[in-house]
């Protein structure tokens, strides 16, 4: 399990929305389109995508995800930050490129 | 709890940011009564694949929820452009969204596969040119 708070410092991500600063993290999963997303990310997982829309906070609330981690240096817009917000749905954002943020996390050992 | 909850739903047709309102809303009841966290992610993805659906592809609809101590039922009814082959429309990665919607995140085809997964029961009824209706089931562990 890892906390958010350490995922953010290994990816060197910026932390946009700390909604729910206490969630355990394990697992992970890394695609864009949302219905993947539904069908095959675990619960309480880190979800890499570079998806900065207002679907992706849906997806991550109703299936259960612990961290969205958007990558490739993307923004979530307003309605993903609004939403965000509302819903307490954590978000970080890092730089680091889909492929080598996923190896930095897994690589990650607590 | 008592002995059923109904609950009923406008859900917007074209609205991106309303979409899930109401699957929202069930999951919070859900959680609320309870309910194991597994079951309630499981109807959650079920009947937002589903609400999603009304909103690309039918211009909204109406969904009724019916929660008991041992179930939950959900059906979505709309009056959209209807499917032509259901057998199809159930193939993983099948879609007709378009690339606005694909830019969205959605169209990979893979709504109504996710939705007989996380279901304990699954109908799905459809007339072109009338609208489309949508059964689930999922049983509480």
């Amino acid at each position: 399990m890892k906390k958010i708070t350490d995922i953010a410092k290994i990816l060197n991500a910026e932390i946009i929305n700390l909604g729910d600063p206490q969630r355990e993290i394990t697992g992970g999963y890394a695609g864009d389109f949302l219905s993947f997303v539904m069908g095959k990310a675990p619960a309480d997982c880190a979800w890499f995508t570079v998806m900065t829309n207002v679907n992706v906070c849906a997806v991550a609330t109703l299936a259960d995800v612990g961290v969205i981690v958007l990558c490739e240096g993307v923004t979530p817009d307003k309605n993903l930050l609004e939403k965000a917000k509302e819903h307490n749905v954590n978000i970080i954002a890092t730089k680091a490129d889909v492929f080598n943020a996923v190896k930095t996390f897994a690589s990650y050992e607590d | 709890m008592p002995d059923a909850i109904h609950m009923e739903f406008d859900v917007a047709g074209n609205n991106f940011v309303s979409a899930g309102a109401a699957t929202n809303h069930v999951k919070d009841t859900l959680r609320n009564l309870g309910i194991p966290n597994k079951d309630v992610r499981r109807i959650a993805i079920a009947m937002y694949e589903a609400e999603i659906n009304m909103v690309i592809h039918a211009c909204g609809g109406k969904a009724y929820v019916d929660i008991y101590a041992d179930k939950v039922e959900v059906l979505l009814e709309d009056k959209g452009k209807g499917i032509e082959n259901i057998e199809l429309a159930m193939q993983p990665g099948w879609s007709t969204a378009n690339d606005d919607i694909r830019d969205l995140g959605f169209g990979a085809g893979m709504g109504l596969p996710n939705i007989k997964k996380y279901t304990d029961e699954f109908k799905i009824e459809s007339e072109v040119g009338k609208g489309t209706k949508v059964y689930l089931k999922v049983n509480f562990s």
